[in-house]
């Protein structure tokens, strides 16, 4: 894109580049920002139809579709509140540490295969580290409420998160063992082809440990059955008891988008990234990587596959809200450290030991054969957010 | 955006800029690197010790996006995970012993201030005077670091550069590498943990406590009386044997 603003538009380098930055960040903003408006709207109509009640019916219309925009309206007009005995700062600035964490896990989360931030060869490492930082807004807004409730919401939440990030690592790790790459655009290629070759379906072990994964990614997010931080029967609201207003609003955004990317990281990883069950287009004969319109609206198709598998993993997140009670933090701790990482540990040796000894799989002939697996980018101008060519905008300190 | 370029070793592969050009790579450099020592700083003046533990989460995830910006990714990652996530049990710990009033201010007296400032203007002189005695960088040939890693910066810090396979010319006394200020600052490192460990070390009970209450009870002559010893312990309800059993 950046090319095409100095070439074609015109525009100068800096100017050209700072407008392809921000373009990119708008987007990643706009998909967790109208993610949550969706979704909070989906939450209320799930919960109502899974309580046996309709949940929002009249505003805006048919299905109370407009209903998150009222609730957000109603946010801003809320006053911001804080306790006298607060510390002022950090009160101020935890749900922006919350949203910042959540929105720059998305940086390098692929959509499509070339719709992707900034492509990095650790993206698995860098969204699960990045992740992992989200907690950090939580402690800040228990410690800065001086609020017992609060504190305690949010010294649960270090305890969950710290104990949860090792059988998620473990479970990341599978994938990446039979890709060979921490690449997530990598790791979702090798998976083109039809539904088999997800790697979902790659071995046994590699079916147990998606659900392992799930377990994890439900809890690392803070989401019921392990929404110990703001268990509102015991803590009130947890570490958000004493936000209100637009502040509480951060704080939800950043929990949605996590879910999002939680379920992303799901589809890219297990459910074949933005490869559908069946390869519609490579049987047309497209293919995404050609960069004229027909790749381009191959890779659209590929964005909104992955998309929509996000989506299901967070309505089904939604569903497991809404019908399991919540957990007692000693059994959110025995779910982590009895069950779930001696699993993915297990799963581990299994997807390894399987991986040596049935290389091509059960029926070799369901396989993508590794010479047609395409890696890299596209040279040239095809992609939207191809990465600069060697010349462009590209300098360095130099010292003669 | 930018990628393929080793910032430490301050390469262009890049035809000569126009002058009009803004050079983004250290326009990003200055802002991290400001950001991560105004924000060092801000840990040594704060004096709550969560808002400092922030400030290090800050400083340290300025300089995992100076890595970033080295193109070494990993590193870069890994900074992220291990210091910024082990700063997160830091705030914890922080957060667990500040919820009591006396310890919710940490401020030490003028002449604590004083002679600590002596000795960090110090430190940094010593510091800043071996970084610059390196020698400087050059444009390496081309294919030199077309892998961008972490192995470059790890090379330099022991002194083989990307820049110079050959190894230090002797022309120059300047240094190869980054040893000498990398050294200073572990001995710094380890001095700072002796320090930690002399503050924070056991003051001297009036009470035994129950452990040393059972190291000086008769050590036992093998494992299966030892064990004896416990299963007797736990049936009389000792304090040793603990209290779920």
């Amino acid at each position: 894109m950046a090319e095409f603003l100095i070439n074609t538009v015109g525009l100068p380098d800096w100017l050209a580049w700072t407008v392809t930055a921000m373009v990119a960040a708008a987007l990643i903003l706009n998909v967790i920002a109208g993610g949550a408006l969706v979704f909070i709207w989906a939450e209320r109509k799930i919960a109502g139809r899974i309580q046996d009640r309709l949940g929002p019916t009249r505003t805006g219309g048919k299905f109370g579709w407009l209903q998150s925009l009222a609730d957000g309206i109603k946010l801003l007009a809320k006053e911001d509140l804080m306790p006298d005995g607060a510390d002022g700062m950090l009160f101020r600035l935890a749900p922006y540490v919350s949203f910042c964490a959540s929105f720059c896990a998305f940086i390098a989360l692929p959509f499509a295969f070339d719709f992707v931030g900034q492509r990095m060869n650790v993206g698995v490492f860098f969204v699960i580290a990045v992740l992992g930082l989200e907690v950090f807004g939580v402690i800040l807004a228990g410690y800065a409420s001086a609020s017992k409730w609060s504190l305690f919401g949010a010294m649960r939440e270090a305890a969950q998160v710290v104990s949860y990030e090792v059988p998620l690592g473990m479970c990341v790790v599978v994938p990446v063992m039979l890709a060979g790459s921490m690449d997530l655009v990598t790791i979702a290629e090798k998976q083109a082809g039809w539904l088999t070759n997800w790697y979902l379906f790659h071995d046994p072990f590699t079916f147990v440990i998606f659900w392992v994964y799930v377990t994890c990614a439900v809890a690392s997010v803070n989401r019921a059955p392990f929404d110990l931080a703001e268990a509102e029967s015991e803590l009130v609201a947890g570490f958000h008891t004493e936000y209100s207003g637009l502040r509480w609003s951060y704080f939800f955004m950043a929990e949605y988008g996590s879910m999002f990317l939680v379920s992303a990281l799901a589809a890219l990883l297990f459910l074949g990234g933005w490869n559908g069950p069946v390869p519609v287009a490579s049987l047309l004969g497209l293919s995404e990587g050609t960069g004229d319109t027909a790749g381009y609206f191959v890779r659209l198709l590929g964005m909104a596959n992955l998309l929509g598998k996000a989506t299901l993993g967070v309505l089904i997140m939604m569903w497991i809200r809404w019908t399991l009670p919540r957990l007692r933090i000693d059994q959110v701790m025995m779910t982590c450290l009895k069950y779930c990482t001696p699993i993915a540990a297990a799963m581990f040796l299994g997807a390894m030991l399987w991986q040596v000894a049935l290389p091509g799989g059960l029926v070799p002939a369901l396989r993508r054969p590794a010479g047609e697996i395409r890696e890299g980018w596209l040279p040239g101008p095809g992609g939207a957010f191809a990465l600069p060519s060697a010349d462009a905008g590209k300098v360095a300190k130099v010292n003669p | 955006m930018i990628s393929a370029l080793s910032m430490i070793a301050g390469i262009s592969t890049a035809a000569p800029l126009p002058v009009a050009a803004i050079n983004w790579h250290s326009v990003f450099f200055l802002l991290f690197a400001a950001i991560a020592c105004g924000f060092a700083v801000a840990v040594v003046a704060a004096e709550n010790v969560v808002r400092m533990a922030f400030y290090l989460v800050l400083s340290l995830g300025a300089t995992a996006g100076l890595f970033f910006l080295a193109g070494a990714e990993f590193v870069g990652a890994m900074q992220l995970m291990i210091y910024v996530g082990g700063t997160l049990v830091l705030l914890v710990f922080g957060v667990m012993l500040t919820a009591q009033a006396p310890l919710v201010a940490i401020k030490g007296s003028g002449r604590d201030r004083v002679l600590a400032g002596f000795v960090g203007v110090a430190l940094l002189a010593v510091l800043l005077q071996s970084a610059f005695s390196v020698k400087p960088w050059r444009a390496a040939a081309a294919g030199m670091v077309a892998e961008p890693a972490a192995t470059p910066i790890g090379m330099s810090l022991v002194g083989v550069r990307v820049d110079d396979p050959a190894g230090g010319a002797p022309a120059t006394n300047k240094r190869p590498g980054y040893m000498l200020p990398f050294e200073i600052v572990s001995i710094h490192l380890l001095v700072v943990l002796v320090g930690a460990a002399y503050l924070a070390r056991a003051k001297r009970r009036k009470t035994p406590r129950a452990i040393e209450v059972a190291a000086s009870v008769e050590p036992p002559a093998s494992v299966a009386e030892h064990a004896s010893i416990g299963r007797e312990r736990q049936r009389s309800g000792s304090v040793l044997a603990g209290g779920r059993s």
